[in-house]
């Protein structure tokens, strides 16, 4: 039986915005088991992004408990909320977020610099298929590039955990499909919990698990009986 | 493995080589802050150090005091007066250097050296050529100032009325000493005169005989033994002179040279503690502003450093090594350059004070300090910056901002929206919708434009003084001084010579004022009833009218003996009936320069005793008639100067105006890189901000023009309304600046000149018109699909 490595409890975030409040989330129940391939789907507004923020210790839920394992992430502090992110998680962020003024390996190293036992930056972009543009700047390269660039900067940590926004949607069709074996491999060789955020129904396919997010609230939840290749997902 | 530096690092260098326009101008800015206080500070420090080091080598002495005559045994009653470490006593007579050209001799005061010219106080420094020789009568040395000026070498001849009879001597070498720093003529000159005035010294035994003071003397220096109080040896040495005609010793504070010394390093003191202080404040408060919005624009990447499990003080780190990057070259840049121009400086100065021995010495807690001020100032700006965003979750810092809540402004509002068009709404509301920001800016600006003004401000205080004092209060352009009173009949003639337009008498006499245990050496004028060359005007110019009985004195006089209107004080005269007499003080007057007591002449001939006689000639002559008029007049037995008001002017200005120059050179140097620097990088930093608006603007199709339109107008308007209040803070600094510096010879007025607030303006406008063509070059190099594809 697998353990959850991520469970949330009657999470809520809400937005304040002077005297506006946006309700992201109200009270989400969730696991995340381990070595499970999970995608996140829901309208654009749903709160997909908010929650994996919060499942990433990038944010603090207004309410409830988020637990990774046995550690209450509520209730950590500032910096082991940031010890959480730097040792378990591998984040492909919707907006890459790649610093400008790095080439491609130099972002990637950011991250093996600082963990314990990560890849080696050349490894993780060869991973990705960028093997011949690791010195080149974020500027240079097109946006799925960016977004390869990305991934490899996840995965090269060999996280636990894998959360990904929205990780193909900037990409044409090919460069989509190396992303997602990437992410595929990561969670079948590492055994990484991973999480995906998309908007692309077929890559539901490959999860073994599908959530659908409405209007802050768990909707729909399916287990899938047979996980599709990545190689074989069309769109 | 080689070394390789982490990612984090090279970030660090690409991100400064990014924006390496942006740090270097930062760096200038940190730089002229730093400098500007180090130079003002380590000058003044070294000028002071130059001048108790001259003082003490050459033994300069603590009281000086004058008489008629004394036999040379009261020496020793003077040494037993309590306080009293070592007196040396002189002969000083005044005679005249006859020189070739110009009508009137030049006034010497002839001082006598001990055997083998060692004097044990007031030493002579000699700067070229040998000592007088022993019982020598006609060989002596020459004041260095007074040579330079006549071109006159070790080994000349002069032709030297001494006591009547004209001597030839030979002038065996140049020299000077303490007490000639400023050559000072006697007589409570205000003005050095290294012209007009010489200074020689000759061997006591062979100068006596022609005085015929031997075994006698009739000046004293007098050196105290430490922790003596002054005023207990200044009256035990007047008890010991009063029955050989002592006129009254004086302390280091009054010696004529050293009292407008003090007046010079005073103003020195003055612009080297508050001006550095007002630089160094501006610099770190604009250092402070600029830093605080780069980081600002460093927001997604603060995030996404966190999100990538990077802790806040890894990141503190990052961006404390990139401000200190910034902030340790602008303070080294600093140093070295204050250390330099410091030392510049020092000796500029030095050698205009003729000090013989400069000791430029910076020490490490001025650079010190200046670097924390700045240097703290900077990092305590980014990190205000960075706390902001580090206390966001990460996933709030990464988000956009949230798009801005625009709203009509003000000049909209009021029906002038339509007026502007599309473009210069987006102007106004942009800067609408920070008003704080555009605040700052304006702010920062505004000190700019300040500070450039206050590098200004003491020569136009200068030239204001110069203007009104010598030329609105005083319209005679000659002045005639007799050796005694004269009868007014000599002003008639006077009045008769050719080209004289108008010529009226004046009677002016020193006096010693007292209140209580505090005293000065005053000038009383008396003026004609009808006189109508000079005026008595006040500080803002007004026209004071002459008293109808009693003495109006200079306001700072007042002030100094502490005396109001309505008070008596208490004189002693030096001429006509020598003795006491009470003279009642109906006004004060505010003005600009010296410190004397106006009333009627008739008033002060009658204090005088004597009849209807006059000390001076105030001439309006055309100045074509000039030359001849001083010829002539220095013809006529009794004419002791005759001084031309453009001569007198020049020396004035080579005194006390040109130190200025220099002075003010610098801060304007310096104020204009830290102006120019705040407004390239507000306009930079607006760039970046703004980047990807307006790179949307240009994909919606707006022109290049059009888009450097709304950032140019943007800063534009914070340029034009900084202005005004920059220029009213300037003069408030200024008048802050004028009352904490109070010489007694002069006040600074603050009249700030037109050319001084154009210059201020120009400046701005300068450095905002170049920056915009910076910022223009960069707006349309703006690679659009470059911006737009990475967010943030
Ligand atoms: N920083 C914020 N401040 C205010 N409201 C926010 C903020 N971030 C998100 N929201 C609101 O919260 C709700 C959920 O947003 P979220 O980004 O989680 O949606 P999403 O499901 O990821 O949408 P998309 O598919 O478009 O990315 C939305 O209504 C959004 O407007
Ligand atoms: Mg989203």
């Amino acid at each position: 039986m697998p353990e959850p490595v991520l469970t949330t409890r009657g999470v809520t975030r809400i937005y304040e915005m002077g005297e506006i409040q946006v309700q992201a989330l109200r009270g989400v129940d969730f696991e995340l088991m381990e070595s499970e391939f999970l995608v996140l789907v829901g309208a654009s507004g749903s709160g997909k992004s908010t929650l994996m923020n919060i499942l990433g210790g990038l944010d603090r839920p207004t309410d409830g408990t988020v637990h990774f394992r046995d550690q209450e992430l509520t209730r950590a502090s500032d910096r082991e909320l940031t010890e959480y992110r730097r040792n378990h998680v591998g984040f492909i962020f919707q907006f890459y977020n790649l610093m400008p003024s790095l080439t491609a390996r130099e972002n990637v190293s950011l991250v093996t610099e600082i963990t314990r036992d990560p890849m080696p930056a050349d490894e993780a972009l060869a991973l990705v298929g960028l093997e011949h543009r690791l010195d080149h700047f974020p500027s240079q390269l097109s946006g799925g590039e960016q977004q390869r660039v990305a991934v490899a900067r996840a995965i090269a940590k060999r996280p636990e955990l894998l959360l990904c926004d929205e990780p193909t949607g900037a990409l044409d069709y090919r460069s989509g499909v190396v992303v997602l074996e990437v992410i595929e491999r990561v969670n079948r060789e590492l055994g990484t919990a991973t999480a995906v955020i998309t908007h692309n129904a077929p890559i539901s396919a490959m999860a073994s698990r599908v959530v659908t997010l409405h209007d802050g609230a768990i909707d729909e939840e399916r287990h899938n009986e047979a996980r599709a290749p990545a190689s074989e997902i069309r769109w | 493995m080689r070394f390789s530096p982490s990612a984090l690092d090279r970030k660090l260098i690409r991100d400064l080589k990014g924006m390496l326009g942006q740090g270097i101008t930062i760096s200038l800015v940190v730089a002229a802050g730093i400098s500007g206080f180090l130079t003002l500070r380590a000058t003044y420090s070294s000028l002071l150090e130059s001048r108790d080091q001259y003082y003490e080598e050459y033994r300069f002495g603590d009281v000086f005091a004058q008489l008629d005559r004394a036999p040379e045994s009261v020496a020793e009653r003077m040494e037993s007066v309590p306080g009293v470490a070592l007196v040396h006593t002189r002969v000083a007579e005044s005679a005249r250097i006859l020189m070739e050209g110009p009508a009137q001799s030049p006034q010497a005061l002839i001082l006598s050296l001990p055997p083998g010219g060692d004097a044990p106080l007031n030493q002579v420094l000699l700067r070229e050529g040998r000592w007088p020789g022993a019982g020598e009568s006609d060989e002596a040395l020459l004041l260095d100032t007074f040579a330079e000026r006549w071109e006159v070498a070790a080994g000349d001849t002069l032709g030297v009325v001494m006591n009547g009879a004209l001597r030839s001597v030979r002038i065996t070498g140049l020299a000077t000493s303490p007490e000639f720093i400023y050559p000072m003529p006697p007589g409570g000159a205000l003005i050095p005169d290294d012209e007009r005035f010489a200074v020689l010294w000759m061997d006591r035994r062979g100068m006596a005989p022609i005085f015929r003071m031997e075994g006698a003397f009739n000046d004293v220096v007098v050196r105290m033994n430490p922790g003596a109080l002054e005023r207990e040896v200044l009256a035990g040495i007047d008890g010991v002179l009063e029955p050989y005609g002592g006129r009254g010793a004086v302390g280091r504070d009054l010696q004529p040279s050293n009292f407008i010394l003090d007046g010079e390093l005073e103003q020195l003191r003055q612009f080297s503690t508050v001006v550095p202080i007002i630089f160094l404040g501006v610099a770190a408060f604009l250092l402070n502003m600029v830093l605080s919005r780069l980081l600002h624009l460093q927001r997604t990447q603060v995030a996404a450093l966190k999100a990538l499990g990077y802790h806040d003080s890894e990141v503190g780190l990052h961006y404390l090594k990139m401000t200190l990057g910034v902030v340790i070259a602008g303070s080294v840049l600093g140093v070295v350059l204050g250390w330099y121009l410091g030392r510049a400086m020092t000796l500029f100065y030095g050698n205009f004070f003729g000090f013989p021995i400069l000791e430029f010495r910076m020490g490490w807690r001025a650079p010190l300090a200046g670097i924390l001020i700045a240097g703290g100032a900077g990092v305590i700006g980014a990190f205000t910056a960075l706390r902001k965003i580090l206390a966001l979750s990460p996933a709030e810092a990464m988000s956009p901002e949230p798009p801005a809540r625009y709203r009509p402004t003000l000049p909209e509002r009021m029906g002038l929206g339509r007026l502007v068009g599309p473009m210069g709404r987006m102007v106004l509301r942009e800067l609408g919708r920070r008003p704080l920001r555009t605040g700052l800016s304006a702010l920062g600006i505004a000190l700019a434009i300040a500070i450039v003004v206050v590098g200004r401000f003491s020569e136009d205080a200068m030239n204001y003084l110069m203007e009104e004092q010598f030329y609105r209060a005083w319209r005679e352009n000659v002045t005639v001084a007799f050796a005694g009173p004269t009868p007014e009949r000599a002003i008639r003639e006077i009045a008769a010579l050719p080209g004289v337009a108008h010529a009226e008498g004046m009677r002016v006499t020193s006096v010693r004022m007292y209140a209580g245990h505090r005293w000065r050496d005053v000038p009383l004028q008396g003026y004609p009833d009808e006189a109508r060359l000079r005026q008595l005007l006040d500080a803002d110019g007004r026209l004071r009218p002459f008293p109808d009985e009693g003495v109006v004195i200079t306001e700072k006089l007042g002030e100094v003996l502490g005396i109001a209107p309505g008070d008596s004080v208490r004189v002693t005269l030096r001429e006509g009936r020598p003795g006491e007499a009470t003279l009642r003080i109906t006004g004060t007057v505010d003005e600009m320069l010296g410190m004397q007591g106006h009333m009627r002449m008739s008033e002060l001939n009658a204090l005088l005793a004597e009849g209807p006689v006059v000390s001076q000639a105030l001439v309006q002559i055309d100045p074509r008639d000039v030359d001849a008029l001083e010829a002539r007049l220095m013809e006529w037995p009794g004419v002791l100067d005759v001084a031309s008001r453009d001569a007198l002017v020049e020396r004035f200005r080579e005194q006390s105006a040109e130190m200025l120059t220099v002075m003010t050179l610098i801060l304007t140097l310096f104020a204009s890189v830290i102006a120019a620097g705040v407004v390239y990088n507000n306009a930079r930093v607006a760039v970046s901000m703004r980047e990807r608006d307006l790179a949307s603007l240009r994909v919606l199709g707006f022109s290049r023009r059009e888009i450097s339109t709304v950032l140019l107008g943007e800063m534009g308007v914070q340029v034009l309304i900084a202005i005004p209040p920059g220029l009213w803070i300037g003069h408030r600094l200024c008048v802050w600046i004028a009352g904490t510096v109070d010489p007694e010879r002069y006040r600074l007025p603050v009249v700030l000149s037109a050319e001084t607030y154009g210059f201020a303006v120009s400046v701005i406008l300068v450095a905002a018109t170049a920056s915009a063509l910076l910022v223009r070059r960069k707006l349309d190099r703006l690679d659009l699909i470059g911006v737009l594809k990475t967010r943030e």
